[in-house]
């Protein structure tokens, strides 16, 4: 390939290009009253998603299903130029590269002639785009090849056209079309034209290119860098000269910015405010206030006060100056929320039977006539997102339109929550979706660009920015779910598993949508807890009830972080217990190579997934484990001080195994030398990604064990910033992080990679600590318990 | 009003002298390279230099940055050693989502001109107070270290 070939320009020329009529769009997917707060509610609300995903599986149990429509994804000018439109958010997984190398490839497009430009939320037009559940790709890769793969038939049958021949006789090559009997050729460029007026071709007739024809798919850059095998990462230039556009990089003419003074704790209300010092604070504009939502308040904003200025520092310096008396009466219990109190509260509700969700053989017999019984509780406290760039957002509305910029994993739900706060119909909103600084979850939420359309509504049709610092993001966000998880085991004389009891209790995300839900949702406990693989004849499995005192929501992963620490690390007791070797113990309760239904351990959720095109397979998960132990020489000594520790995970239908090499000294100091990550997501599309994301989960991971907490005290946040909501630095990260990628077999149906890669750090880090210095770590963070 | 000296460029601010350099730098001048992440000097996302040292524009009054030569990522690809730390930072994928990445090159340009072959205690020193939730720390040792002279140990493979 050519590395010579400069980018056409073509924003200021007049288009000429591909753009076909009669585009047949999807029918959107009915089912759901069109109206507000029940949109958000519908879209989210997890019994309604599980009602349709009993019968609809993949992208097609999506809301708004999948688009395989060349026309609204691909574009070619007569230059030869290629438009991708790319309808997924980004915020550091790469999907802008990813999908593009997809469609790059089946297309036959040349990569230095491919752009991409970003869909704004528009479900009707482009699909889904909630980008969450690790799925972008899974849902993606079969409808952007069929895309790619129509518009280059068209461009073939173009071509046969032109030359009056056969269209079997013309293939697409590299940006060009040839007529091999007579050596003829045309470029895309010359093609796009006549391509244009061509009816897109039948789904059933396209012919999806073979493995060994791909360019891009599958491009690795695991030897290391050199020209021939820099990644290739569409945005990558403009960030590291700092001209990425992110959330608040979008600069409008005559727009204002706003921060927002929320109440400390979640469901209160102002009960009053003097803006006297506001107000004369130079470049303050004006003082607002935004009326809070009742509790469930989905993404709705929290309410609370707001200062539009002329720029941020006058905002912030404007709020500084507000004098806020709030009102605790609505918030009801939240006000004396005590996450202290609450740990303990917790702990002790998963020592009693809860609401059973599995149960096979008989658990009482079985742990009393167990040899050996062995009973650990776990704890995972609160944790917040907080991604690089704090939430943000800029809306204008005049004349009855609106229009929004901003940073969100969830366009349509912002767009459809712009539509009912102003009273407008969603056609007339628009969401332009900019880069995200990180997204981790918190960003499904959009409740920062209402926050923005409820000021936009009230500044005569100047743009405003909504700018949350980071002590609004840390203090105000939808947090992870505090856990408790007890385990209890028998032993048999010989060390095997007979019984099996887990008990989970946490908030549950349906908090935001339901009055005071207190058991956890079908695909919360799908997380790897009812899908515990292993192959133990008593097994039950309950969860006891817990209610939810802040707003409660998706952190990367969820809720199979509290899972795979608990099960992880007392697979490893369990071991210690036996005296046998933790990974060969761990194959053994893994049982045989087996596909497990998970209908059949009481999961009807699946990750939305065909239960049948994606089991539990014990195969693969036996694979990751041995992958990742034999990498990290499982069976070679370690000295005095050094320790091994390991643990696998399936999640987002994907397994990740790790293990980890650590040293902790007398002081209790840690080392972790190594980190040896073995990933199964089946074939991978951009395997330079995938690695990136499983040593970015490896650091979130080692900071989830290490250090990070949201405490809360009175209903409010304790922590305000980084100094005091801790993330790992440069200094945390294992000396080495290696990622083996395995199970690239062909017609595997696609994995997730955002999120899998994080719940087994926690546990494997902590097992490691244990075989160090035999310190067991059952309440995360772990911050100076090896001091003590 | 203020004069600032930005990227070479004087520019003339009617701002009060204790906003923070970030804020002039992203709302009055308009350039965006420099990302807000914290407010406190505990990220680094708005690591600017001031006479080439790394400095945190969010905690840095404009009156003492009207003091120095600011430069800012946004023309960090004019300085010889910025200009190589980008083009480590795209041979080896560091970014992730890229919002903090400006800072971090600029912190690790500030590094490198002051000390051309860090050792790994100095990386990490160095770029320590540079937060990263992509976690793409791996990656951005092996850039610099690239940048430096020393291979990362795959490329040596690579090379022989």
């Amino acid at each position: 390939m050519s590395r010579d070939v400069t980018m056409p320009q073509t924003t200021n020329k007049p288009r000429d290009s591909l753009l076909l009529a009669n585009v047949s769009r999807r029918q959107i997917l009915k089912g759901m009253v069109a109206s507000g707060a029940l949109v958000i509610a519908a879209r989210w609300n997890l019994a309604w998603a599980e009602e349709q995903e009993s019968t609809k599986y993949g992208a097609d149990g999506m809301p708004h299903g999948w688009v395989d429509d060349p026309n609204v994804f691909i574009q070619i000018d007569t230059d030869g130029s290629v438009t991708v439109v790319n309808h997924r958010s980004e915020m550091g997984q790469g999907i802008r590269t990813s999908l593009v190398m997809v469609v790059a490839d089946e297309l036959g497009a040349d990569w230095q002639k491919v752009r991409v430009e970003q869909a704004p939320g528009n479900e009707e037009r482009y699909g889904n785009q909630d980008t969450d559940g690790s799925r972008s790709m899974r849902h993606w890769f079969d409808p952007m090849r069929r895309a790619a793969a129509a518009a280059r038939t068209m461009l073939e049958q173009a071509a046969a056209a032109q030359w009056e021949v056969d269209a079997k006789e013309c293939k697409a090559g590299v940006h060009s079309v040839k007529h091999s009997p007579s050596g003829r050729e045309l470029s895309f460029g010359e093609l796009a034209e006549a391509a244009s007026q061509l009816p897109v071709p039948e789904r059933d007739s396209l012919v999806l290119k073979p493995r060994d024809q791909w360019r891009y798919i599958g491009r690795d850059n695991e030897t290391g860098p050199s020209v021939s095998k820099r990644p290739l990462a569409i945005d990558g230039a403009d960030i590291v000269a700092g001209k990425a556009t992110y959330g608040a990089d979008v600069l409008l003419d005559n727009m204002l910015y706003a921060v927002v003074a929320h109440p400390p704790v979640y469901g209160a209300k102002l009960a009053s405010v003097d803006d006297s010092a506001a107000l004369e604070v130079p470049g303050v504009v004006k003082v607002v206030t935004i009326e809070g939502t009742p509790q469930p308040s989905a993404f709705h904003p929290l309410g609370g006060v707001a200062v539009v200025a002329e720029n941020t520092w006058a905002a912030m310096e404007g709020r500084r100056a507000l004098k806020i008396e709030w009102d605790n009466d609505s918030a009801g219990d939240n006000a004396n929320y005590n996450s202290d109190d609450f740990r303990e509260q917790l702990e002790k509700v998963v020592q009693s039977p809860g609401e059973v969700i599995r149960n096979s053989g008989d658990i009482e017999a079985a742990l009393e006539n167990a040899e050996t019984l062995l009973d650990a509780t776990y704890y995972m406290p609160h944790l917040t997102q907080a991604p690089m760039e704090p939430p943000v957002a800029q809306v204008v509305f005049k004349d009855g339109k609106a229009e929004a910029w901003a940073p969100v994993q969830a366009p349509q739900a912002t767009r459809d929550g712009v539509a009912e706060l102003l009273g407008i119909d969603a056609q007339d909103v628009t969401i332009n979706v900019t880069l995200l600084g990180g997204g981790f979850g918190r960003k499904s939420k959009p409740d920062y660009v209402f926050e923005a359309a409820t000021l936009a509504k009230q500044l005569d049709g100047r743009p405003v920015r909504v700018q949350w610092s980071r002590e609004d993001d840390v203090q105000h966000s939808f947090y992870h779910a505090v856990s408790a998880d007890r385990l209890e085991a028998g032993l048999d004389a010989d060390g095997n598993a007979i019984g099996w009891r887990h008990r989970t209790a946490a908030p549950t995300i349906s908090s935001l949508f339901e009055q005071d839900p207190k058991h956890l949702s079908a695909s919360e406990l799908g997380m790897g807890f009812n899908t515990m693989p292993f192959d133990i004849p008593n097994v039950r499995l309950e969860n006891p009830a817990a209610p939810a005192h802040l707003r409660i929501g998706w952190f990367r992963s969820v809720y199979n972080l509290p899972h795979a620490f608990a099960i992880q690390s007392f697979v490893a007791e369990m071991a210690k217990a036996a005296n046998r070797d933790h990974r060969d113990y761990l194959l053994e309760l893994l049982g045989p190579d087996r596909q497990i239904n998970p209908r059949d351990v009481n999961d009807s959720w699946n990750y939305g997934e065909d239960p049948k095109l994606y089991p539990i397979d014990i195969a693969r998960l036996r694979a990751v484990i041995e992958k990742a132990t034999d990498a990290a020489e499982w069976e070679r000594e370690r000295p005095e001080g050094r320790g091994l520790g390991l643990a696998v995970h399936h999640s987002f239908v994907s397994y990740t195994a790790v293990v980890f090499d650590v040293e902790v000294d007398d002081a209790g100091e840690l080392t972790i030398h190594s980190a040896d990550i073995a990933f199964d997501c089946g074939p991978q599309i951009n395997p330079e990604r995938i690695r990136s994301q499983m040593e970015g989960s490896c650091v979130m991971g080692i900071g989830i064990a290490l250090h990070s907490e949201i405490t809360a005290k009175n209903g409010a946040i304790e922590q305000t910033n980084f100094h005091q909501y801790l993330v790992p630095r440069m200094s945390h990260i294992p000396k080495v992080t290696r990622v083996h990628l395995i199970g690239d077999v062909p017609d595997t149906p696609l994995g997730g990679v955002g999120e899998p890669g994080l719940p087994p750090i926690a546990p494997a880090l902590c097992n490691a600590i244990h075989a160090a210095c035999g310190k067991r770590i059952r309440r995360l963070p772990i911050r100076n318990q090896l001091k003590a | 009003m203020i004069t600032l000296t930005i990227n070479g460029q004087k520019h003339e601010l009617d701002v009060p002298e204790q906003m923070p350099l970030l804020w002039a730098l992203r709302d009055v001048v308009k350039l965006t390279g420099t990302k807000f992440g914290c407010g406190i000097a505990q990220c680094g996302a708005c690591t600017v230099h001031l006479d080439g040292k790394p400095t945190r524009s969010c905690i840095t009054p404009v009156s003492t940055a009207a003091k120095h030569e600011i430069t800012t990522i946004d023309a960090i690809a004019d300085d010889e050693t910025g200009s190589r730390v980008q083009q480590a930072w795209l041979d080896l994928g560091v970014a992730q989502c890229g919002y903090c990445q400006g800072g971090q090159i600029m912190s690790a340009t500030a590094l490198l001109k002051e000390t051309p072959a860090p050792s790994d205690e100095e990386i990490v020193s160095a770029m320590n107070g540079n937060l990263c939730r992509c976690g793409t720390y791996q990656r951005i040792h092996q850039a610099i270290q690239h940048v430096a002279g020393h291979a990362p140990e795959a490329a040596k493979e690579e090379q022989s």
